[in-house]
């Protein structure tokens, strides 16, 4: 039995939609954090189905590319997030809200 | 090829380059650097010009015209960067450098004691340049930015002593009085783009001699009169000319050089270089002469009973500018510029010794308080006598030669008649009288001026009137030496000299040249009948009558008899007011023209239209624009769950606009 | 087998992100991303990518989230504190994510790649193929992301630690 490419472009979509759905209702940093790996994930999800369909390995690479950039993205971002909890002694982002003039 | 820089387009820069140096850099300099430099740059540009006036009178060549360059293209329009040079530039660009350059010599020493030193050889050689610009430019264009340039300098120089009310008041009246003259010399340049297709003189003076001469009012004639209306307002003509007596607010060697020589001029060379229009319009032409006549008179009945010194050559000025106009509109271009040339001369040394006077006996220019002064100024009397000969129309002096071509033309030629010649004779009458008065209450009697001059506002001047210094009292010499003979030419030689300018465009049309030469078969070619030889001499003896029976009624009046003018004020009381008040025409010009436009801008244009409609438009945009920013304003909440509502839903729309498109 | 192998992991993967968001503790939210990838891991094997499945439970549920645990216990985040901060969020961001989705996989289904089947046990990824293309022709980018590493952990290093001035 074998099923079709679409398939897995359609969990990749869901989970990226579940990632962009994290950002918009948590508070957690951290779990905000966790949902853009989420998305990141789906993405790659995406690429090897893209690279399965059209038999190259590129795709494959691409997401080995994808993933050093998450750990290099995870290893910064948890630091910033260590230094905006000591500076605000909050993880709440809602809390966090310089970003503005 | 000659090299660049040989070539005339150094004329005019030369006292640019002046202005540029003393205008940017001379508040560090002394006042000795700033008149060299100065001087230089004048001087250069005189020695420029006498250099190509040679050239060109050797290469028997009629005009030289290079262009330097595209300026302007638009559609099949194009005014080049472009020179000029003919017989009639030439004259008036030795006549603007020449005069300009002594009066630069004689601001020198005159202007040693003022403030702003720096600023006036910046302003007086940014003059230079434009007047320069104007003279020699060979599109209209080129020359209308010339005589917009020395509006702006004459502006700046009336206004020189801007802490005193009066003179900038009189700076913005010559603006705006000029502006609507120009109002009118822009329309008709306009007139010109549109039916010539080109600004260029030599094209449009080709053009315009290929059509027939109107007999009624066409576009030859509206051109002619819009040129006239800007003449009118640069050469200071009824009804534009009340300017030019408040213009003597500005330091003495500006009114030599601006407001008598050259600036006031420029009017006078635009009509005689746009001959070739105005000779195809005789209303035009008319119009000119009229406006020429009757400003020579009504000028010169009001310099009869002016008491400042400056106001009474003003008003000769303006009078003598009328002898021009009046000759241009009779067709006598070369009498027009003759008299141009030697009032340039006699004009600016009158100036120039009012200014010694002024100077000597402290700043008071009040006519009355003078007196005597001929002992304590030997020097600045002779040279003025000399020009008051001159400009009285004395022989042999300069005035009289050039005078005299007006007037025999005023009578003789075919555009001419004998009103014209009356008016000018009476005018020449009272120019005599007036002159003389001025010379007689200044320098003979008992100086009268004792009293006033302890209250004076220049300490460092003594109570005695003195000489003035050698550097005021050298430009007086030469002036008066040109005086006497700038005249000498004779006005048969120099219209021989003008033909190229003048003659060139009459004979080019062939039905026009058959009809003027059957009605003046003498004046053609300066041959002269037996009978109209006599006629000249008759009328030449007239008008020499006429000049000293001024001058005899003046010294009676003045010397013989001190007590009668006031008798005669007095019993003619009216008439003499309104003289005095020179026609109240500032007063009716205010009352009729500006009362109504202040109360117009006041309560419409400021009330109505700048605050309501221009205010506020602006007000409430600004509202508007800060209703929709306090909206926008909230979304920069900080919030980063925001940010990425805005982003998911951009998403969205771009997803959706790819989808659609994708599928149209 | 194979349609019951993606069934089994794909709902286990999208009941995990589902997870994700209910869960109002970090460290739950943390597991469940970690059931996410492992199961990832498997669709990209039954995909036929073995170099990156290994990859990704190496990288991912190894390395990535050790660190998020790593980071929540040393901050002891607790439960989630329940703000109302965005109404743009929960306004213009859910229907705006929600619409973007629906079209996405409308999309999908009408136009998505249908034809192409996945058999089981096809390996296209293997580590030598990879390994093969990322030093031939990916060569330059690997040797890059090296720096980006390199840099990364300086990064971590400066932000984390204690300033001195306060």
């Amino acid at each position: 039995m074998t099923i079709p490419i679409s398939w897995y472009l359609l969990l990749s979509a869901f989970l990226f939609a579940c990632g962009v759905m994290g950002f918009l209702i948590k508070r957690n940093i951290i779990t905000i954090f966790m949902s853009i790996e989420l998305m990141l994930n789906g993405v790659n999800l995406s690429f090897i189905a893209f690279a399965t369909r059209f038999g190259t390995l590129d795709g494959h690479i691409f997401v080995f590319f994808v993933m050093v950039v998450a750990a290099a993205e995870a290893a910064v971002g948890l630091a910033i997030i260590i230094s905006v909890y000591r500076t605000r002694e909050t993880l709440n982002v809602d809390r966090v809200n310089l970003l503005k003039l | 090829m000659k090299l660049f820089f040989w070539q005339p387009w150094l004329i005019p820069l030369l006292p640019l380059v002046g202005a540029l140096i003393n205008g940017l850099f001379g508040k560090r300099f002394s006042k000795s650097v700033v008149a060299s430099i100065a001087l230089f740059f004048t001087g250069a540009s005189l020695l420029f010009a006498s250099v190509h006036a040679y050239t060109l009178l050797h290469s028997g060549a009629d005009a030289l015209e290079t262009s330097y360059g595209t300026w302007i293209r638009a559609g099949s329009f194009a005014a080049d960067f472009g020179i000029y040079l003919d017989h009639l530039s030439l004259v008036m660009m030795l006549v603007v450098t020449g005069v300009g350059f002594v009066i630069h010599v004689y601001s020198v020493a005159y202007m040693e004691h003022e403030g702003g030193y720096y600023r006036f050889f910046s302003f007086l050689n940014f003059f230079m340049f434009f007047m320069l610009t104007l003279v020699l430019a060979n599109n209209y264009l080129l020359l209308f930015v010339g005589w917009e340039g020395v509006g702006l300098a004459s502006y700046l120089l009336i206004g020189f002593f801007f802490q005193k009310d009066s003179a900038a008041n009189a700076g913005k009246k010559a603006f705006i009085t000029n502006r609507i003259g120009d109002f009118g010399f822009l329309i008709a340049l306009f007139l010109l783009i549109q039916h010539f297709g080109t600004l260029r003189f030599a094209t449009v003076f080709n053009i315009a001699s290929s059509l027939p001469a109107e007999t009624t009012a066409g576009l030859l004639t509206a051109i002619g009169l819009l040129m006239l209306v800007g003449a009118c307002g640069k050469s200071a003509q009824i009804p534009l000319y009340v300017w030019l007596p408040d213009a003597m607010e500005g330091p003495t060697p500006v009114s030599a050089l601006i407001h008598a020589a050259t600036m006031v001029t420029a009017g006078v060379y635009m009509v005689c270089r746009s001959n070739a229009i105005f000779s195809r319009a005789p209303l035009a032409l008319l119009a000119v002469a009229i406006i020429g006549a009757l400003t020579s008179f009504f000028a010169a009945s009001i310099g009869i009973v002016q008491t400042d010194i400056k106001r009474v050559l003003a008003y000769s000025t303006v009078s003598q500018l009328g002898y021009m106009f009046m000759a241009a509109g009779v067709a006598a271009y070369s009498a027009s510029i003759f008299h141009l040339m030697t009032h340039a001369f006699f004009k600016a040394l009158l100036f120039l010794g009012a200014g010694s006077v002024i100077h000597g006996i402290g700043g008071e220019q009040d006519m009355r308080s003078m007196g005597g002064l001929r002992k304590y100024m030997p020097w600045t009397f002779w040279t003025m006598l000399i020009a008051t000969l001159a400009i009285s129309g004395i022989p042999p002096f300069a005035g009289f030669f050039s005078k005299d071509e007006i007037l025999w033309q005023a009578f003789s030629s075919p555009h001419g008649s004998k009103i014209f010649w009356a008016i000018g004779i009476i005018t020449a009458f009272m120019t005599s009288f007036y002159m003389f008065r001025l010379i007689f209450l200044t320098f003979t009697g008992e100086y009268r001026g004792a009293q006033q001059d302890a209250h004076s506002a220049h300490a460092d001047h003594g109570h005695v009137p003195h000489e003035s210094p050698w550097l005021v009292l050298a430009p007086l010499v030469l002036l008066a030496v040109l005086s006497i003979i700038g005249g000498w030419v004779g006005g048969n030689r120099f219209e021989h000299f003008l033909a190229p300018v003048i003659q060139k465009v009459q004979t080019e049309s062939p039905r026009l040249q058959v009809a003027e030469s059957a009605a003046i078969p003498t004046s053609e070619h300066g041959e002269k009948t037996g009978e109209s030889k006599a006629l000249e001499t008759s009328l030449m003896s007239i008008s020499v009558l006429v000049a000293f029976s001024g001058l005899g009624l003046a010294w009676f009046f003045y010397v013989k008899r001190p007590e009668l003018p006031g008798k005669i004020a007095a019993a003619s009381g009216g008439l003499y007011k309104l003289v005095l008040n020179k026609y109240w025409i500032d007063e009716v010009y205010s009352a009729v023209i500006i009362g109504p436009l202040v109360a117009l801008s006041r309560a419409f244009l400021w009330q109505i239209v700048d605050q309501k409609v221009v205010d506020g438009s602006i007000n409430e945009t600004a509202t508007a624009v800060r209703g929709v920013s306090h909206v926008v304003r909230q979304q920069q909440s900080g919030l980063i769950r925001s940010y990425a509502g805005w982003i998911a839903a951009g998403a969205a729309v771009i997803v959706a606009y790819m989808v659609w498109m994708g599928t149209r | 087998m194979h349609i019951f192998l993606f069934l089994l992991f794909g709902l286990l993967c999208a009941g995990g992100a589902i997870n994700l968001l209910i869960q109002r503790k970090p460290i739950n939210s943390a597991l469940s991303l970690i059931v996410v990838m492992g199961s990832l891991a498997l669709i990209y094997l039954l995909l036929g990518a073995e170099f990156v499945a290994v990859v990704q439970v190496i990288i991912y549920a190894g390395a990535i989230m050790v660190l998020f645990i790593f980071v929540i216990m040393l901050l002891n985040a607790g439960e989630e504190e329940h703000t109302k901060g965005s109404k743009v969020a929960k306004i213009i961001g859910i229907p705006g994510l929600i619409t973007g989705f629906i079209i996405g996989v409308s999309v999908l289904l009408q136009h998505g790649p249908q034809e192409k089947r996945i058999h089981i046990g096809e390996l296209y990824g293997s580590a030598s193929d990879v390994g093969m293309m990322l030093f031939t022709k990916y060569l330059l980018a690997f040797e890059l992301t090296s720096v980006l590493v390199l840099i990364a952990i300086m990064g971590a290093v400066v932000l984390a630690r204690r300033s001195h001035s306060s």
